[in-house]
């Protein structure tokens, strides 16, 4: 709804100049009024930073940003770079920026395809997986979304084995009670001549690409392009391969004594968070790629049926292009929404932004006035930031295609 | 009748033709059929056959099957929290007025709809909240730390809906207003409430919102828990308001003050009436979002429904019943909330459905 906000503003004026009678009255009333409104909206701010001052000055509180230079002192469980009890305010502010956006990242991977999956597969031929389907999205969607993270937490994860008796899949991955274990990709010797290949086969593609577009538009031949350019991405890198050697090495856990050595370990937390969110969200997105098929109107493929087109190409040229124009937006909200729901993590003490900083940090300092503008101004940041491109997408598209 | 069994037969041979259409669909429908078979009766077996329906709670331990006998014990905490044992009809007052207004709501034969929604936003919730509260005659003073369970759920969605919708509705008109100083402030605050998820807020009105009022003022957490869902869904509904309002064809407008009819009336007798029908499945959305919502006030250390259960499956008495118990736990609880929740939007779809055949 946010997204559609601008698009629809230069159309909404001319509405307003009828609505607006509602709130005006004459001119000189209006300006009197706004004034009013202003004053009486200072007074309040006025009024409010009086009594913080006179309860911080009564709590001795320091104020001020200070503190951010200051060591923080706690242990974070989880951290993607460097960070000690004696690394600064600032430092454990990156950490549960990164622990929350990397939650969201893994989140969002899993719930698109599943998402799309149940999209699909609620206009499937096939009755009973329509049903199905059907529900899925009814059971998840109407669940609070704390509930289902606190049994996949507490009633699904917990429970689970020690790490002696962990449940493993091809002796790779191992699944127990301290959490998920993975292979930990290393770089390997081969891995800068690999990088550079990649880079090398992205840039002939596209070159090849071009190439092949402009012939096509002067032959008029029908090959599509996708093999050259898949060639010309895959052979750089393969070559730099068999020269240098494999890119990365895994490095497989490997169990020793009563706990693992080796492997990257995903925290309980973690899992149950990227879980609960991911099976949530993917409910919505089902919807949303449901009602993205529905607004290609039958008559399109019956048209381009009458064309003599396969039904690969009518997928491909005429249904999803225009699916994907009335699914993205929508998308883009979704993700914003999975992004608002990691706050759920303080429940259940996942090292977000919220809960070491909204909870920690603001027990430790007592600053709770600026720890909290700068935990709402991140949220406010990345989410004005992604509204801001859907905005964007919207516009572009209204003028491309409307 | 039989037009009814027609109908149904009619369906349910489509229905097997689709899922038989191929060879691939049929073996996948087989599949998918002997899974759901297995599931469903495995769920059956666990939630009645193996299930225990008497203590004692260690006896749930290596029962193969719910432990509903957990339910029974917390029952009383489930429904009333801490709130004391002889003033709990206060709280069935409470119970009641809610499904008395949902049943007046849903009825399709009921009149008045509108004004029974005004006094249910405007009248009854002050008048339950002392009604709760107490502490004048002769009623005893509950303090809302005591209220939990369902009670406090109940409670603090119905302070929410019914303080969201006049708030999402002003927030809505003055967004709509060519007052650019009130437009400006209304769709700042919408943008800031909307972009700041409940979790965060929630922290910011236990944590902050002390420090900016008069020292020796203290409200109480659940005071400023609702503050904080009223502002955050009010943002919400404003939206939903907005594009009820923007549906609105500009000649009305233009009809109402051809007419002669002032600001409010155009507004209470021509817009609003208009903007509520469009607007009412969009509301009864942000309406499941709320009871959905209400679970959150956990990590703020209030005792609602979800938390009295959780709580109990935490209980030393009850970890020892093991998996079993945490199970007929978290499935009652969801169970009542999937009632509540898909019961609405299905009331919403179904409102939905009717706009779009009258348009």
């Amino acid at each position: 709804m946010a997204a559609s906000s601008t698009r629809r503003r230069s159309g909404e004026r001319g509405r307003d100049a009828s609505a607006s009678r509602i709130l005006t009255g004459r001119r000189l009333a209006a300006g009197a009024a706004q004034a009013a409104v202003l004053a009486a909206a200072a007074v309040v701010v006025w009024l409010a930073a009086g009594n913080a001052a006179a309860n911080l000055g009564r709590l001795g509180v320091n104020t001020g940003f200070g503190f951010l230079g200051r060591p923080a002192g706690f242990a974070i469980s989880q951290r993607l770079i460097d960070y000690s009890e004696s690394s600064t305010y600032l430092r454990a502010l990156e950490v549960a920026v990164l622990n929350t956006l990397i939650l969201a990242a893994v989140s969002i991977a899993l719930a698109t395809p599943l998402g799309f999956a149940l999209g699909l597969a609620r206009r499937s031929p096939n009755g009973l997986l329509r049903a199905l389907a059907t529900g899925y999205v009814e059971l998840l969607r109407n669940l609070p979304l704390l509930l289902q993270l606190f049994f996949w937490y507490v009633a699904v994860l917990r429970p689970l084995p020690s790490p002696r008796a962990s449940l493993s899949l091809l002796g790779a991955v191992f699944l127990n009670v301290r959490g998920l274990i993975l292979p930990r990709p290393l770089a390997a010797p081969g891995f800068d001549a690999v990088l550079v290949g990649l880079v090398l086969g992205i840039a002939l593609a596209i070159a090849a690409a071009r190439w092949i577009r402009r012939r096509r538009a002067l032959r008029g031949d029908t090959a599509a392009p996708w093999l050259a350019v898949l060639a010309a991405v895959a052979a750089p890198p393969l070559l730099a391969v068999a020269v240098a050697g494999p890119p990365i090495q895994w490095e497989l856990p490997a169990l020793q004594g009563f706990n693992f050595s080796g492997g990257l370990v995903v925290q309980p937390e973690l899992v149950a968070m990227a879980l609960a969110l991911s099976l949530y969200s993917a409910a919505y997105i089902a919807e949303i790629v449901r009602a993205g098929i529905d607004a290609v109107s039958r008559g399109q493929v019956e048209a381009a049926r009458a064309l003599g087109l396969r039904s690969r190409t009518i997928n491909a040229k005429i249904v999803v292009p225009q699916a994907l124009r009335v699914i993205v937006p929508p998308l883009g909200n979704e993700y914003l929404r999975l992004f608002r729901n990691t706050t759920l993590a303080a429940a259940i003490g996942y090292p977000d932004l919220t809960l070491i900083f909204a909870g920690t940090a603001v027990n430790q300092t007592a600053q709770a006035v600026e720890v909290m503008l700068i935990v709402c101004g991140c949220y406010l940041a990345i989410n004005l930031a992604v509204s801001a491109g859907i905005n964007a997408y919207n516009r572009r598209i209204g003028r491309s295609y409307r | 009748m039989s037009a009814l069994g027609l109908g149904l037969r009619y369906r349910a041979r489509s229905f097997l033709r689709s899922c038989i259409s191929t060879p691939v669909n049929a073996v996948l429908s087989l599949g998918l059929a002997l899974a759901l078979a297995y599931w469903l009766v495995s769920l059956l077996e666990w939630a009645l056959v193996h299930a225990r329906w008497s203590g004692p709670a260690a006896a749930c331990r290596d029962a193969p099957g719910a432990c509903w006998y957990f339910i029974e014990q917390r029952w009383p905490l489930i429904l009333y929290g801490g709130y004391p044992e002889g003033e709990c009809w206060r709280v069935d007052v409470l119970f009641g007025l809610v499904l008395a207004a949902g049943a007046l709501l849903l009825s399709r034969r009921v009149k008045y709809k509108g004004r029974i929604g005004v006094f249910l936003i405007l009248v009854a919730p002050p008048l339950t909240a002392l009604l709760l509260l107490g502490g004048f005659g002769g009623l005893a003073y509950v303090p809302t730390t005591r209220w939990g369970g369902l009670m406090l759920t109940v409670a603090l969605g119905g302070a929410a809906l019914a303080g969201s919708l006049p708030v999402g509705l002003a927030l809505a008109l003055c967004r709509r207003s060519d007052l650019p100083v009130i437009r400006g402030l209304a769709v700042g605050l919408i943008e800031c409430l909307r972009g700041v998820p409940l979790v965060p807020l929630l922290f910011l009105a236990m944590t902050v919102l002390p420090l900016l009022l008069p020292p020796g003022t203290d409200p109480p957490p659940l005071l400023r828990a609702v503050g904080a869902f009223i502002l955050f869904n009010g943002a919400g509904m404003a939206e939903v308001f907005r594009g009820g309002l923007q549906a609105i064809p500009k000649g009305q407008f233009e009809a109402a003050r051809g007419l002669g009819l002032s600001a409010p009336k155009t507004l209470a007798l021509v817009i609003l009436p208009q903007a509520i029908a469009i607007v009412t499945p969009g509301l009864l959305n942000v309406a499941v979002a709320i009871v959905k919502e209400t679970t959150v006030i956990l990590i703020i250390g209030l005792h609602d429904f979800f938390d009295e259960i959780v709580a109990g499956l935490a209980d030393p008495q009850w970890l020892q019943g093991g998996v079993g118990v945490l199970n007929t736990g978290y499935f009652f609880a969801a169970l009542v909330y999937w009632a509540v929740c898909f019961g609405l939007s299905r009331v919403s779809a179904r409102l939905e459905l009717a706009k779009e055949r009258r348009a």
